[in-house]
């Protein structure tokens, strides 16, 4: 991997004058994205699924992409970057084009988790090169905060409030890495923009692998978490440290956990922070944290075991 | 900003837009509170705040180093000041009001001479 300094002097596929707000890490991820991608050798589509980051960065008659990029519906930007990944297909079968194309389809947790699941699993499953990023900010931002499947446990939203009945949402996040992974796709991995390096050699990796690879990003969100906006990529850094988000890759099914923290903080120091998790820390609420914090350990504690085993599918394998 | 907005049947098929990247028109510099302020003597050049920056608002030479912060679509957010790793920092966030009128020398001297 490039120093930065060389990254830097790249040509911005995603430019300045989006309508994000300020501190929002959708564009930070996108540009690390694009810093990764060897755009010399390969040309990259873009599909986006409705979200937060379609609406803010293609507000017409604007568009913040340098690159050909596309939006069709919320559910479907699996579906559309696999359309245009089989005609570029046909064409190149056809000799209507030589050139070398990688696609990108992005999307947000509500696009994914919830609304786009189908199309992102029908399309794994006929088995187009593309790369499929998930910006998982916990919950709908785009339309005021209200909950996904991808809301974590205990987290407030308007349509999981918090009060003297309810502690926010009473379910568990999905675990949408192991649904991906089901489909015995070549590459699936997780990853965080506070890690960039580890985010950048994720991408690298993705883009030069002939088949569906699917990539899972966490996207702080300080509006709807409720943080202070300079703490963005603190609070991306805080959720990997505490292993509320580890990053690992599953390479045809073998886990390998790229960072291991040398000191696992608990996870009070991720929730504290942000004003969504503030009932928790309310008396008579410990027992909400002590939960949290057991789903957390048992979903790290599962991921090691699955490191140590270091197996591979038994179906299906690249020739 | 687009002087008007296109009528009907000026509209492209499926509303693409023929210009890519032209956000660039729309300044996002001016919903800023507070603005960071670069102090190149103690920068060592890490491009932390470029690799962080939301906006694409750190401006970078063709060698690849920092000459400054765009502040026509700086959004104020503070995340290169928090991830700027030099003891003293090398950018500080100050109010917007603050900066109204001055050059970006004068506001370097006055933010960072007590640092000296």
């Amino acid at each position: 991997m490039a120093l930065l300094n060389e990254l830097a002097k790249k040509k911005e596929g995603l430019v300045s004058g989006h309508r994000l707000c300020p501190g929002c890490t959708h564009s930070v991820i996108m540009r690390q994205v694009f810093a990764a991608a060897d755009t010399d050798k390969y040309d990259i589509v873009v599909a986006a699924a409705t979200g937060c980051f379609e609406v803010c960065s293609g507000l017409y008659p604007y568009t913040s992409w340098n690159v050909p990029w596309i939006h069709s519906a919320f559910e479907n930007a699996a579906s559309t970057i696999s359309g245009i990944e089989a005609m570029y297909r046909v064409w190149k079968r056809k000799g209507r084009t030589n050139k070398d194309i990688r696609f990108i389809a992005v999307a947000s947790d509500g696009g994914t988790y919830d609304i786009g699941l189908q199309a992102l699993s029908g399309a794994i499953e006929r088995g187009h090169q593309f790369l499929y990023i998930c910006n998982d900010n916990n919950a709908y931002q785009n339309t005021g905060n209200q909950r996904s499947s991808a809301t974590p446990f205990g987290g407030w939203t308007t349509t999981s409030p918090s009060g003297k009945v309810k502690f926010g949402k009473e379910q568990p996040k999905k675990d949408i890495m192991s649904i991906v992974e089901g489909h015995h796709l070549p590459y699936a991995a997780q990853a965080s923009p506070s890690n960039w390096r580890d985010l950048m050699n994720k991408v690298k990796k993705a883009l030069d692998i002939n088949g569906p690879t699917y990539l899972n990003v966490i996207e702080p969100c300080t509006t709807g978490w409720g943080f202070p906006p300079n703490m963005a990529i603190e609070i991306a850094q805080l959720a990997v440290d505490t292993c509320v988000w580890p990053l690992y890759e599953v390479i045809n099914g073998k886990v390998v956990i790229n960072y291991k923290p040398k000191k696992k903080l608990p996870v009070t120091e991720y929730l504290k922070p942000q004003k969504r998790f503030a009932h928790l820390f309310k008396k008579g609420n410990e027992y909400l944290i002590e939960e949290f914090q057991r789903q957390v350990d048992a979903h790290w504690e599962w991921l090691l075991k699955r490191e140590e085993c270091g197996i591979e599918y038994g179906v299906t394998k690249e020739e | 900003m687009a002087e008007k907005l296109l009528n009907w049947d000026e509209v492209l098929i499926g509303g693409v837009i023929k210009d890519p990247g032209n956000s660039r028109e729309y300044e996002t510099g001016s919903w800023r509170v507070e603005r960071p302020v670069w102090n190149p003597d103690t920068c060592i050049q890490c491009m932390f705040c470029w690799v962080y920056c939301p906006d694409s608002a750190i401006t970078v030479d063709e060698n690849g180093k920092m000459t400054g912060i765009d502040y026509t679509y700086c959004k104020g957010c503070g995340i290169c000041v928090e991830q700027c790793p030099t003891k003293p920092k090398s950018l500080k966030m100050i109010l917007e009001a603050e900066a109204k009128g001055k050059t970006e020398e004068e506001l370097r001297k006055e933010v960072f001479s007590s640092e000296k």
